[in-house]
């Protein structure tokens, strides 16, 4: 099973906010298709270490790979050096990520926001990036929404939205952080059932994630993080199901 | 502690008139007939107001200005050209404003320290300085370049820089660094969110400017931007001291052929109203336009509005008919 490359490799990881040490050594490694589930409680640096994947952050030690490439890095014998922005941009286009709050081009309608970033990015014609779109809404359930502009959408289809629009750079990887958590709890389902979907389609993913339900569901491995280190790592069953240490057993008990 | 709220026996639908008996309301909604509020101090005002208009306006009838010698120059050529090119030389100088204020706030607001010194250095000198001195400077400029020289093309600078160059120079160079504050204020409003969106999706730092950033921050550079240019159209009045014939230099020259100062003063004037009437409609319906996404439906135009008030007090009449 393990015989293929690893999507994320990450080596001892660390980041640091000025003096705060956020990250303090993440090792961890993600498979191709495997949703990766990742929980912990608040600030215990599980967005920080999602916005290393794609260099959002850059990391002060360690190492962390994405289907064999260096992050934000070139190693040429033992020296690193820094990408240049449009060698980052082009390691970016390969992972997908969706945000807790959405974050979608407000002046842009549904399609247009499907659209941008193919259009933008690898400058593909109006009619081909048109019609993944139109695909790609339709398969997140929003054929009739495709003119909508963001403030007209609910929560939930905005998400849906923010989705297709990742989706729309056809990655690699797919990163979640927290994608339901601005959601009314009648509208999580809706994003969960698309985020289904595209696990049964064999996409690899990151998912932070206070469902445990979805967690236990689709989640192929889960990590348990707190203050910056991994302190429980498992199949998704087990350690919900049957957690080994004391700050595991404390977290799950206040969100199961 | 807050006492527990009697829900009523449904548990939770909300209880019918049947649990409240002692309340005598009839079935079905009642229309409201209520006495409105009296707003007397808005009558009031009114009437000082009307007055204090009224005796200014019959200050101004007995005044020693020949009114009709006022309007008779609305239309006199030369203060047509000056009008007009005192639009022109507005319009112009806004173009280079903006053009030279975008990127003044983009090198500002990049990691580059060489653009952010650049950019601070002449938003710096550029609003420190009036305009009126800057003007002056840009017309003798041959005192410090006598000629100009850009390799390919000379020329001497007293006949290069006329008094229009010289007015759209001085002009725009200073509604740039006016403007670059705008405009970073306007970049620096964007959710961070937007950007790191952007990113995430692959596109580049320029590419997230000009297709994101740039026309979320048009919502709040626009307002002041109007108000930037209306300014601007009173300012050039200014460039008179460059020779420049806009409306206020033509008017000097028509009142020195007249003897008519107060006279085309006021011509002068209400052109100058008129031309800020007809930009702030403009502005009126560029906001609406940027204001796209970020409401669900866009405010009515005023032509829309009184078409609804029209239609609403026709529909009103119907079941009285
Ligand atoms: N840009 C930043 N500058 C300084 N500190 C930061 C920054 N971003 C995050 N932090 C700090 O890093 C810590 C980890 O933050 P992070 O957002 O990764 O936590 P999290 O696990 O995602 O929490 P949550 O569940 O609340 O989203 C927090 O203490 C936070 O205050
Ligand atoms: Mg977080």
């Amino acid at each position: 099973m393990k015989s293929s490359q690893p999507m994320v490799l990450a080596e001892s990881v660390h980041k640091s906010f000025g003096l705060v040490e956020v990250l303090k050594g993440i090792d961890l490694q993600v498979l191709p298709q495997e949703v990766f589930c990742l929980v912990g409680p608040s600030g215990s640096g599980k967005s920080t270490f999602l916005r290393c994947i794609n260099h959002l952050e850059k990391i002060n030690a360690g190492r962390l790979w994405v289907d064999g490439h260096l992050v934000g890095y070139r190693q040429k014998g033992d020296k690193l050096y820094e990408l240049k922005d449009s060698e980052v941009a082009l390691q970016r286009r390969d992972i997908g990520m969706v945000f807790q709050r959405f974050n979608l081009f407000p002046h842009m309608t549904a399609i247009g926001n499907v659209m941008e970033a193919p259009m933008q990015v690898r400058k593909e014609s109006k009619a081909v990036a048109y019609e993944r779109a139109k695909r790609l809404l339709d398969r997140v359930g929003l054929a009739d929404k495709i003119n909508a502009y963001p403030s007209q959408l609910s929560g939930g289809q905005q998400q849906r939205v923010a989705i297709a629009r990742a989706l729309a750079m056809e990655p690699k990887l797919m990163l979640f952080d927290e994608p339901t958590s601005a959601l009314d709890p009648e509208l999580v389902g809706e994003v969960l059932d698309v985020m289904r979907g595209l696990a049964e389609d064999g996409m690899t993913m990151i998912v932070v994630t206070h469902e445990m339900g979805f967690a236990r569901e689709v989640g192929d491995a889960l990590v348990f993080m707190d203050g910056g280190v991994v302190v429980e790592s498992g199949h998704p069953r087990d350690v919900l199901t049957n957690p080994q240490h004391d700050r595991t057993k404390a977290f799950l008990s206040k969100v199961l | 502690m807050t006492p527990p709220i009697d829900k009523g026996p449904a548990g939770g639908t909300p209880a019918g008139p049947a649990g409240h008996d002692a309340i005598p309301v009839a079935a079905g909604p009642v229309p409201i007939k209520a006495i409105p509020v009296r707003h007397y101090g808005r009558w009031i005002s009114a009437v000082i107001v009307l007055a204090v208009v009224g005796l200014i306006g019959l200050a101004f009838s007995d005044a020693k200005v020949n009114w009709d010698v006022t309007f008779d120059y609305l239309d006199d050529d030369l203060i047509l050209k000056g009008a007009w090119n005192t639009v022109k030389i507005t319009v112009l100088s806004m173009l280079l404003g903006l053009a030279l204020g975008t990127l003044a706030a983009v090198m500002r607001v990049s990691r580059n320290p060489v653009m952010q010194t650049v950019s601070w250095f002449y938003i710096w000198f550029f609003r420190g300085t009036p305009v009126y001195v800057q003007l002056v400077i840009w017309y003798n400029l041959a005192l410090i370049f006598p000629n100009f020289n850009v390799g390919f093309y000379e020329e001497p600078m007293v006949t290069f820089m006329t008094p229009f160059l010289a007015a759209l120079l001085g002009l725009g160079i200073n509604q740039g660094a006016y403007m670059a504050e705008i405009i970073r204020a306007g970049i620096q409003s964007v959710d961070e969110g937007q950007t790191e969106a952007s990113h995430a999706l692959g596109m580049s730092r320029a590419k997230t400017m000009q297709r994101v950033v740039l026309p979320q921050a048009m919502r709040v550079i626009i307002p002041p931007t109007g108000n930037q240019f209306i300014d601007l159209l009173k300012t050039s009045s200014l460039v008179s001291a460059v020779q420049y014939s806009e409306l206020f230099f033509n008017q000097g020259v028509r009142s020195q052929d007249s003897l008519a100062t107060a006279e085309l003063l006021f011509t002068a004037s209400i052109w100058y109203l008129a031309l800020t009437t007809v930009f702030s409609i403009g502005q009126y319906y560029l906001e609406r336009h940027y204001a796209k996404g970020s409401q669900r439906s866009l405010p009515a135009t005023p032509f829309q509005r009184v078409r609804q008030l029209v239609f609403s007090l026709r529909r009103s009449e119907v079941p009285r008919s």
